[in-house]
């Protein structure tokens, strides 16, 4: 990592002055170590975290749980479901905390927005022809304007994997950047980077300080839809780097594993990542998200289990 | 004498299908009915009873849902598989409670035969508990047994083998998944009875066996929501009403202790219907048209 230097948001900013500048930066970042990455993350997951300190965790991790449904299948009937969900995730218990937000598709926004209205919920809502982003850049663009306009309060967006992975990454720099401007002032925006097809840890690295650099207010690993979405080693790995970003630059930049994260004991292992990686700012649901469906049912469960001393059971959480 | 060292056989649960260690690391020591140490068996922790349930109650769909007849088929091809193995549950049964070979042997055959005698009864007993009810209208009124769903089991302490069966082979025999609670003293032959079932086609989770102390592993099971019923077999008095006073939070049928040891005399339907309970459907008899029954 370059060190911390007093001007160093200038210095960063000269980065992204051409595609030479922002290549050799990219390309300068140290290599990533796969095995002692993978090693730290292992290691940070076998923390035992019981009783109070659990109990705490679990109310955490609900409330930073993105509760999304990206289906085809998406009913308005669904989405108003899952809002109501988002708002008392545990209608028996007045006392469980509201998720983070509901994340659904653009045309759904409006919907979505009408069943969390007066709670403290947020819409958040894929664009940019998520899943692939294999469409026209204007196409894009229109797709983040129609969801903000209907009130979508973030925006998740996908890079252009394939032009990352041919190595043009001014043209992955200048979409973000358009994307981040359609946005406006209102939707803070997520970037999501689909670890599972970067090949590398070290194109995760490069992924993570290209969207940052490029104005993201999250980075995501995955969208979900393919075999390999948030794994803790990955996670961990852009951790390190908002970390190390807001080091040089003063920004802090949040962070959303998606994608494969089903047990509260998976959960509280991210949470032990991010508390011991990018450190307490980050435990927040402003700047750390699940971005989950099954989750959720697990945290209710483990927490009714803290509560009444009796496991319990799929019975008596909602099916969606 | 030879050179050769023995091998020893590290004894294990069975939970869905897998053969893990105590999740809790723990195992206590075995001992025949003279004393002597014979293996060290996994002394489980309520984790593990957590995660036998989550087991069952992911195999409970398909086991349910499967043809009476094939789940005769498949209890059929667990007792040929026993009987494949009946020196080592005969030399189990026999250390275990202290029997000679031939008494142990007696005791292993009836534990057989019982297992066929509840595959027969798989296809059967909706015609027993089952049928169609008069009605006063113009309904056909159908009730048919279904099964409860995830059934906790715990099993006699005394009778380590021909006792498992008895209370086991009934509770899968009708649709319902089991997690067995072994006999605290001599769990030894139902950890090798999973070893029959997990090469004889019962699909992984619809039996899990869990060894330890049944006064631990009992209550998380007893009080678990997702746990639909409890047989009470090894418990003692004391537990017993414990239990039974855990198990009211979910409304869970509980089976009190019975004696179950007595292979004389056929064990009649009892244990099967225990774990039963009635759907009744209510059908139209032919069409209902504008100018009434066509029936």
């Amino acid at each position: 990592m370059p060190t911390t230097a007093p001007n160093a948001a200038h210095a960063l900013a000269d980065v992204t002055a051409s595609d030479g500048t922002l290549r050799r930066f990219l390309h300068g970042l140290p290599g990533v170590d796969a095995v002692g990455l993978e090693a730290r993350a292992a290691s940070l997951g076998t923390r035992s975290i019981k009783t109070t300190a659990k109990a705490y965790a679990i109310d955490l991790a609900i409330s930073m749980v993105d509760l999304t449904t990206l289906e085809g299948a998406d009913t308005p009937g669904k989405v108003r479901a899952l809002g109501a969900k988002a708002v008392h995730p545990d209608p028996t218990d007045p006392a469980t905390p509201s998720t983070a937000a509901v994340c659904v598709y653009p045309d759904m926004v409006a919907t979505a927005k009408a069943a969390v209205a007066g709670s403290s919920v947020k819409v958040a809502s894929v664009a940019t022809a998520f899943p692939a982003g294999r469409a026209p850049l204007t196409v894009k663009l229109a797709d983040v304007r129609e969801a903000v306009a209907a009130g979508a309060d973030e925006i998740d967006m996908v890079i252009d994997r394939g032009a990352f992975l041919a190595g043009h990454f001014m043209k992955v720099y200048d979409e973000i950047v358009a994307v981040r401007e359609a946005c406006g002032t209102e939707a803070r925006l997520k970037v999501i980077f689909e670890t599972g097809e970067l090949s590398t840890y070290d194109n995760i690295r490069r992924a993570s300080w290209l969207g940052m650099l490029a104005g993201a207010d999250f980075i995501k690993t995955s969208t979900g839809k393919v075999a390999v979405n948030a794994t803790p080693a990955n996670t961990l790995l852009m951790l390190e780097a908002v970390r190390d970003f807001r080091a040089q630059t003063g920004i802090q930049v949040g962070v959303k594993p998606a994608g494969g994260i089903r047990t509260s004991k998976d959960a509280i292992k991210f949470l032990v990542l991010v508390n011991e990686t990018a450190g307490e700012d980050w435990l927040d649901n402003h700047w750390f998200r699940f971005g989950a469906s099954s989750l959720l049912n697990d945290l209710l469960m483990q927490r009714q289990k803290l509560a009444t001393g009796r496991y319990s059971g799929p019975d008596y959480v909602t099916v969606d | 004498m030879s050179d050769r060292l023995s091998v020893l056989k590290t004894y294990k649960l069975y939970v869905g299908g897998k053969f893990p260690r105590s999740e809790s690391g723990r195992v206590y020591e075995v001992t025949d009915a003279k004393g002597k140490w014979l293996a060290n068996a996994p002394l489980s922790s309520r984790k593990d009873a957590r995660d036998a349930v989550v087991a069952a109650r992911k195999a409970f769909g398909g086991w349910s849902g499967a043809t009476a007849y094939n789940r005769g088929q498949v209890l059929y091809r667990v007792a040929e598989m026993l009987e494949g193995r009946r020196a080592q549950f005969v030399h189990e049964v026999a250390d275990a409670e202290g029997l000679s070979k031939s008494k142990a042997a007696e005791q292993v055959d009836a534990a057989i035969d019982r297992w066929v005698w509840y595959a027969g009864w798989t296809d059967k007993i909706a015609q027993v508990v089952g049928g169609g009810n008069p009605v006063a209208g113009p309904f056909f009124n159908l009730s048919s047994p279904e099964p409860t769903g995830v059934v906790a089991v715990l099993a006699p302490q005394e009778s380590s083998f021909l006792g498992l069966v008895s209370v086991l082979a009934p509770v899968i025999a009708t649709g319902n998944t089991a997690v067995v609670v072994a006999s605290e003293r001599s769990p030894l032959p139902a950890l090798s009875l999973a070893e029959v079932l997990a090469t004889s086609d019962v699909p992984g989770g619809v039996v899990n066996v869990l060894s330890g102390r049944t006064a631990e592993i009992a209550p998380p099971l007893a009080s678990h929501q997702d746990v639909n019923a409890i047989d009470l077999a090894g418990a003692d008095d004391v537990l017993a009403k414990e239990l039974e006073i855990a198990a009211a939070d979910n409304l869970k049928r509980v089976l009190r202790p019975q004696p179950v040891d007595n292979w004389s005399e056929t064990p009649g339907t009892d244990r099967l219907t225990a774990f039963l309970e009635t759907k009744t459907v209510w059908h139209p008899t032919g069409s209902l048209g504008a100018s009434g029954s066509s029936y």
